[in-house]
């Protein structure tokens, strides 16, 4: 029985198990509370590994959807609406917990900064990205519409970030919480803390996505399995 | 064989032809942007001072989402009417349709403008005509119909049209809208050029980007 369990259970998943239990130990027990912020300074440890998360998810996916458009390889599509499901999960956690975070210590929820505002963007043409897919019958049509949204994140990308710079450049975000300009009491325990989890986080990134993948390519087998089926006894028919 | 430029021309006159008939799109955007002003007027407890500071916002909001609903109408009809067959049987290099539609597009939303923009005006009495708003509003039209065209094309056999264009089409669009209303609010501010130059100029390397990126990628989207 236990022999069957762990035959199942992915090299990876048990990878990124461990060391997820390493990171929350130095996260919870191991690292000193930052004396500026309290506890709440403990967010950036998830805070940082998902925005990083989300990130690979958004490269990976305008990566892929670009080698789609030129390949027309079914697995470049695979793997980007793998990694846009996981990157976007990533990023509403990044967006979610980056508010907890400021609202101690910036005072305010949400501001225009520049990077915010990108994040949330960027999060958005993604979302979009996700529900076009849902949206459009499922075909080489859909694959080909798809990786273009891909593409065209990918290119709005920078303009987004020029934009939001400029834009909160004319109005200086309203930064001025209590601890708002602290520097850190850490020092180098903040790095390797940051580090651990960094590592965690991208191999269950990694795993979520190759999971996912796996899945997007039974379906696609099912699909061409149905299309097989229904041809056939069409043909019977006549 | 006709010249690039004529063939643009002439899908763009194709539809400004049908446009100038049933009058569906501009009255549809004017109106809807209009709606959107005068909504915001009650909204808002305008006076002249909060004027400045919401009034360009709520003018580039309301364009950008009047434009969506025109934006929805201009491949829904040759889908209705089974002519965007023809269309991609035309012997023309794909680009040059792309580009052709742009222009229908880009004439809508102008037009549309030059009834919004007036009425804007009066309503939250500000100064806006002036050479620095031509250009911008040029700029922001040319970018909206630029993206506007090209998922309007791809939404257009999706199952909800009208929900899934304006999800794809605003975030995109958002930066080109940050340099439209960052602009407005400062020509109503009376300031000049050189206070809107960096706006002027992300602007127009948004047009650029997506005009030249989508004309060379429509080809995946009408590929059947």
């Amino acid at each position: 029985m236990i022999n069957k369990v762990l035959n199942r259970l992915d090299p990876l998943l048990i990878l990124s198990a461990a060391l997820m239990g390493v990171a929350l130990y130095l996260i919870f027990i191991w690292v000193p509370t930052e004396t500026n912020q309290g506890a709440v300074q403990r967010i950036l440890y998830f805070h940082v590994p998902v925005a990083w998360g989300s990130m690979m998810g958004i490269l990976v996916v305008s990566g892929s959807s670009f080698m789609y458009l030129w390949k027309k390889n079914e697995k470049w599509d695979r793997l980007a609406v793998a990694s846009a499901e996981v990157g976007v999960v990533f990023g509403g956690i990044m967006l979610l917990s980056g508010m907890i975070w400021a609202r101690p210590v910036w005072a305010v929820w949400w501001t225009g900064e520049a990077k915010l505002t990108t994040a949330l963007i960027l999060f958005f043409i993604y979302v979009a990205y996700l529900m076009f897919r849902a949206y459009f019958p499922p075909g080489a049509h859909r694959q080909r519409l798809a990786a273009i949204i891909g593409v065209t994140g990918a290119i709005d990308t920078p303009i987004i970030y020029f934009a939001t710079n400029l834009w909160s450049q004319a109005h200086p975000p309203l930064v001025t919480g209590p601890a708002a300009d602290a520097d850190s009491t850490l020092g180098s325990d903040l790095g390797i803390v940051l580090l651990a989890s960094t590592i965690a986080f991208t191999f269950l990134f990694i795993f979520l996505v190759q999971n996912r993948y796996k899945i997007r390519k039974s379906e696609d087998d099912l699909v061409e399995l149905k299309r097989a089926s229904s041809t056939s006894v069409m043909t019977g028919a006549n | 064989m006709m010249g690039s430029f004529a063939v643009i021309w002439e899908i763009g006159r194709k539809d400004l032809l049908l446009e100038i008939r049933n009058k569906d799109v501009v009255v549809a955007i004017a109106g809807f942007a209009l709606l959107v002003l005068v909504i915001f007027t009650f909204a808002i407890d305008l006076n002249q001072s909060n004027a400045k500071l919401v009034g360009p916002g709520v003018l580039w909001a309301g364009i950008a989402f009047a434009g969506v609903t025109g934006l929805n109408r201009a491949f829904a009809l040759e889908v209705e009417g089974n002519t965007l067959e023809a269309l991609m049987l035309a012997p023309m290099s794909r680009d040059l349709i792309y580009l052709g539609k742009a222009l229908g597009n880009f004439l809508f939303i102008a037009v549309a403008q030059i009834i919004v923009i007036p009425v804007f005006a009066v309503l939250f009495n500000l100064v806006v005509f002036r050479w620095e708003m031509l250009v911008i509003s040029l700029l922001t039209t040319i970018g909206f119909s630029a993206v506007g065209t090209l998922f309007a094309a791809m939404s257009v056999r999706v199952r909800a049209r009208e929900v899934m264009l304006p999800l794809l089409f605003l975030p995109v669009v958002i930066p080109l809208l940050m340099a439209a209303v960052e602009s407005t609010s400062h020509i109503v501010n009376g300031r000049s050029w050189s206070d809107i130059s960096q706006w002027l100029q992300l602007a127009v390397a948004f047009d650029v980007t997506f005009v030249v990126v989508f004309a060379f990628i429509f080809q995946h989207i009408l590929e059947d």
